[in-house]
This record gives C-alpha cells, structure tokens and sequence, in this order.
C-alpha cells in the first residue's frame, strides 16, 4: 500500500520505536519565541541539561514586542523581563536570535520561511499553534507545549504518537476577490473547530496548486483553528523557486541533492487517507466569521444566522452566547456590520503579498471617518520591502497606521488591542471571546475584505467599492 | 512529575463547549517566566461575572471540572494546564479537547479524560443536583465512579504508566540517547542549519 506525504515523513525522522510506545521523532527545526520558552530554559538548568542542538534551533521575539517606538526600552516590565529572558537564555545556550530592531526580526513563522530554513520534508515544532503554517513546504510542521519545548531543547527529538490523515481536496478555480483565507474559512466552517481533531490534514487539488506559497502558508496556517495540529501541501516547482535564492537555501552542489529527496514528497497514487473531505473553489465567495470561534464563519454577502438554525443542542447555544458576545442581531445582513478597528497582518496574513493585495484596493482611497486601520508586517525585512515598494506610503496615505513588525493585534499581548465592546475586521487567526483584547469583537477576514471594510466602514468585499 | 494513580473529589460543572486557551488564561498573563502563580488568570474574563460557576460557593473546593466537547482548543499555551493545576484541578472531564492542551496535559500531570457526551450531561446534572457529589478517577482501572455507577474511560497504555510511574518524558527519551546520536550522523548533508547565520 502507498503512503502519504505526512508518512513519508514521519519515517524518514523515526529514531526510535517499540510496541505499544510513541515513535521517537527527530526534530530537524526548533523555532523559539519568548512566550512559551523561559520555563522550558529553567528546567534544563535545573537539570543541569544543554541544548542539544543549537545549529537547529532559532528564535525570535514577536508576541509581546510593541509596534511602536521599538528604539526606546519595552515600557511594559512585565513584557520587558520576558523578552530580556529570552535574550539571557539565548546568550547562555548558544542560540541564534534576531532581537527587536534586527532586520530579521519577526513573527516567528514569517522569519523561517523568509531565511530559507523551512524545507521539504523536514520535522519543524515550535511552542506556537500556528507552526502549521511551514506545512506548506511539504513539512511536518506542528506546535508544542513548553514541556515538549524543554524535551526538543535537551534532546532534539520528541515522542509523538502516530496521527490519523485527512485529505482536503480543493477542486477548481477561485473566482477574482476569493483569497486562500476564504478557502481555510469555508474548510472551517463546513468541519468544525473539532473536525481535524488527531488528523494531519494534507491540502490537494487543482485550486491548491494554483495557490502561491505565500498563500498556501496562509491554508495551512489555519489547520490548528479545524483542530488538526498540522497541516501540510506536497512541495513543486512553486516551492522550490520559493526556496532557491533565500540566505540558508541549500548551496550549489548540495541544492540538486536536496530537490532529488524534495521531488519524492507525495502522497502515493494508493496511499490511504482515513478521511476525505471536498471543497468546490468554483463556488467559493468571500467569507467572515461572525461569532466567537472560527468554525462561525458564512459568506459574506449572507445574514448572520440564528440559534434556530443549528441542528444541535450543543451548537445552538454556542450560537446563542456567540451572538449575544458579538453584539449581534440574528438574520441581519453582514455587510451592514460596522467596523471600528481593521487589523491587517498576522502570521495568517502578514507577509508582503497580503500586504500588496490590500494596498491594490486601497491605493488612491481613504479610510472610513472614525475608523482605526492598523497595518503590521510580519517581519522587519516585510515592512522594508513594503516600503521599497510604496506600500507604506499608500496605507499612511489612505489614513491608516503602519507599524513594525510583530504579532500585535492577533493576541494583544503588546499594547496593540481592542477596547471592550470594540469591533474589528481582522485578518488574523482567532476570533475568540477578548482574544484582540478583554471584551473586544472579531471578525475574521481576508486582506481584501479587511482593505474594502476600511473604506467603507461596514464589512465589505473590493465588490462594493 | 507527581504520580498520578487516583483521585476523589468534587467537581465544577461547566456547561459550554469550545472552552479555548485564549479563556481558559488570556494572553495578559502568559508575560510570567514562572510555571507557577496562574491561578489568578484561570477563565479570567469570565469570573468577572459573580454568578460564573466557578465564583458559586458550593464550587469552591471542587477538583475535577467536568466541561463540554472541544476543551483547550486554540492556541498551544501550556499555561493553560498550569493555571488548571494552580487552582487546584487534578482532572477535567470532556467529551473531546484541543490536541495540543491534551498533549500538554498528559506531559504535565493533569489528567484529562474523555467521556461521552451523554456522561457529561449525566454528570453535569448530578453534580448541580448535589454540589458535594464525590466523583472518583481511578486511573489504575480507567473507570470513573459516581453516584454508584461505573463509567469506563480509554488512555492508552503507554501514557498511563507514564502518568502511575511520575516519569519525566526527558529522562525516557535520554535512555535512546545512542539512538538520536546514530540518527544524527545519517542526516543528508542538505538538511538545513540555523549556525552560522546567513542572510
């Protein structure tokens, strides 16, 4: 019997397996950020243990760094001492890090990716849900705890037990204005939060191979919100020009090596998936949430649902509570929702194409009067060539605010939130209760609906301006 | 790790389902660089509202929370488990959790137990029907026992010893260390390095 991609994989990095325990899998990628690591670096000096392998192992700042005045010192010292932590365990263990200010500085899954050093076939963990996102290089890419971030750290490998695989076909051609944010939205919501709960689910079909990379990070990035820890596409030409060129790319010599073992990465024409699910892109539209997990999502251009629409008990009355946290009136038409705050950036939706694509629909335009539009690229070397390129320039010019780089809105740890009570059009990740921010309401969109819903002001797609 | 072999005590019914990190301890209070200490951030949003279960007095000295399907969804925070364990959770009972917060559990010593959904509303009735119901988790035998019924619960194998035993996952894995150094001399020669820097 064939194989799939995500198994090919994982044999390729088992180091150790016994009957009736979890397989030892090498890690080939570590990434590290200041949120989830300092108790992991206090328990290996408890133990007496080192890094095993820091030439595996990067990290960055990006969760609580200010967007801001990033030259003076963090004013928050509570975010201060963590991001100074991360610093003191890098300098002590021997770990490469790109501090505030760095060029290479970054939300953590835009900094890998840019450098070159996510590729084909590789184990890549981090104390991130949304490591997901390097999936779309045909990786097994998935986020850990802190105590799975101490056990990679001292040994550089992890026991996992073996995940069941999902197929996730996307058929067909999405029209003009449909992004792949609306294709990981519809998934979603026609699965559920829970529906790729123990799954690896692999992207397939003519709609993903049409996607860029940049896009598929944004598919595959979104795996966590259906429940699956890890998502993934099989690496092609697409890929392989991604990588070419970038500072860690295999060197001459070594690089046809490397793309000889990439080209093998498919799911056999037999290989067995324990689940199957279909996706028509043809009738793809623009899609938004409107409650408070991401599974709560409709097209656009429909009314809010209502607690009566939902089959089950369960769904009901989280329908029920969502729109009552929402604030929201059953079988209003969305596009009449009016937007206070629009966020764009993310590790969803961050890097310089999501920046591009809404700078095309603003450009010559202003934002909506009273309306707060915050643009924060996903990395210093994003908003440069942003900025090389006039973005930054049509953003500012349109009324909006353009900061520097970080994670920022998405989870509020920085001073970058929503007030309560506050409405936002976000392209981000989680629309949960006060995760922009302690009573804040999300809506989760794609670049475009977020740049339209800036200058209309209500909820809107490039359609309607 | 502190064993975990058994344990019987009260329990807080949480009647909702998708319970994420994000409420279980907001993104405020995963500035500490401790792994104790998260008590005060546990559903934080939602216990400022006096009549939130969790603030009921009958409540006050549960142990085991009993919540509906899609437990610790989101994001990978294992300052969820903590802010559970600081509290003074030994167990959650659900239907279904969030991969990574079950991963997370298990490695830290919070049991977390899946049951139907029927079981769940079951046990949400008789625990609001009397508050001091004892429930008693016996991970030896993997049975739930209650009010005088028996309800059997799976883990397997593997993780139950590990959790019976208290073992550090570290020390397990430090045993093959012989392993990952003969895997390591195999690794191609392409395979990416972060040292030395390039860019």
């Amino acid at each position: 019997m064939g194989k799939t991609l995500a198994q090919k994989i994982w044999e390729d990095h088992v180091v150790h397996s016994a009957p009736g325990e979890p397989d030892l899998l090498y890690i080939d990628l570590h990434l590290i950020h200041e949120v989830t690591s300092p108790q992991a670096f206090d328990g290996l000096r408890l133990a007496g243990r080192k890094v095993r392998r820091p030439d595996l192992t990067i990290a960055t700042e990006d969760h609580n760094t200010p967007t801001i005045d990033i030259d003076k010192p963090i004013a928050d010292p509570i975010s201060k001492l963590q991001v100074d932590t991360l610093r003191k365990n890098a300098a002590e263990f021997g770990i490469r890090l790109h501090s505030l200010g760095d060029i290479e500085q970054g939300i953590v899954h835009v900094v890998g990716p840019q450098l070159g050093i996510t590729q084909p076939g590789m184990t890549i963990v981090c104390g991130d849900s949304h490591t997901s996102t390097h999936g779309a290089f045909g990786a097994l890419a998935f986020g850990i705890g802190t105590s799975e971030v101490e056990h990679v750290l001292a040994t550089q490998t992890l026991p996992q037990g073996k995940p069941k695989m999902m197929a996730v076909n996307v058929e067909g051609t999405l029209r003009k204005g449909v992004t792949s944010k609306d294709i990981i939205l519809a998934l979603i919501a026609k699965i559920g939060t829970g529906g790729g709960q123990g799954y690896v689910i692999e992207y397939r079909g003519s709609a993903i191979r049409a996607l860029s990379m940049e896009a598929r990070m944004t598919i595959c990035n979104m795996s966590i919100e259906a429940g699956a820890r890890a998502g993934l596409i099989a690496p092609d030409q697409v890929t392989f020009d991604y990588i070419k060129g970038r500072p860690h790319a295999p060197e001459s010599g070594e690089w046809e090596s490397a793309v000889e073992y990439w080209k093998n990465l498919y799911s056999d024409s037999d290989a067995q998936f324990d689940v199957q699910v279909d996706l028509d892109a043809n009738t793809l539209s623009p899609f938004v949430t409107w409650g408070t997990n991401p599974g709560q999502g409709v097209p656009l251009d429909s009314n809010i649902p209502a607690p009566s629409d939902f089959a089950d008990e369960a769904s009901r009355n989280a329908a029920e509570r969502a729109l009552e946290y929402m604030g929201l009136q059953a079988h209003t038409p969305l596009k009449s929702v009016k937007i206070d705050t629009v966020f764009l950036g993310s590790c969803t939706n961050g890097r310089i194409e999501d920046l591009r694509a809404a700078a095309e629909v603003i450009k010559g335009k202003k934002i909506a009067a009273g309306l707060r539009m915050l643009v924060v690229p996903g990395s210093a070397r994003v908003r440069e060539q942003a900025q090389r390129e006039g973005l930054n320039k049509v953003f500012l010019d349109a009324g909006a605010e353009w900061r520097e780089a970080g994670c920022s809105m998405c989870l509020g740890m920085n001073p970058d939130q929503l007030k309560p009570g506050e409405r936002s059009a976000s392209t981000s990740n989680r629309n949960f209760e006060g995760r922009q921010g302690k009573g804040g309401r999300t809506h989760l969109v794609s670049p475009l609906v977020a740049a339209a819903t800036a200058i209309r002001g209500t909820l809107s797609s490039p359609d309607d301006l | 790790m502190k064993a975990f072999i058994s344990h019987t005590g009260t329990a807080v019914p949480l009647r909702r389902s998708n319970v994420d990190t994000d409420q279980i301890i907001p993104a405020q209070y995963l500035k500490r660089v401790t792994r104790s200490g998260f008590e005060d951030g546990l559903f934080n949003a939602w216990r400022q509202d006096p009549t939130f279960v969790l603030n009921q007095p009958q409540y006050k000295s549960a142990t085991i929370l009993v919540a509906g399907p899609d437990f610790g969804t989101g994001s990978s925070r294992e300052h969820a488990v903590w802010a559970l364990q600081n509290y003074g959770f030994e167990v959650v009972i659900s239907p279904r959790y969030g991969d990574i917060f079950r991963n997370n559990s298990l490695k830290a010593g919070l049991l977390t137990v899946i049951v139907a959904q029927a079981v769940v509303e079951e046990l949400w009735d008789a625990i609001e029907a009397n508050p001091a119901l004892e429930i008693a988790v016996d991970l030896a035998a993997r049975e739930l026992r209650f009010g005088g019924k028996n309800v059997r619960f799976d883990l397997d194998d593997y993780t139950r010893w590990r959790l019976m035993e208290g073992l550090d996952d570290i020390g397990l894995t430090l045993r093959n260390v012989d392993s990952i150094a003969t895997y390591e001399e195999k690794r191609p020669a392409f395979k990416v390095k972060t040292l030395p820097a390039r860019s």
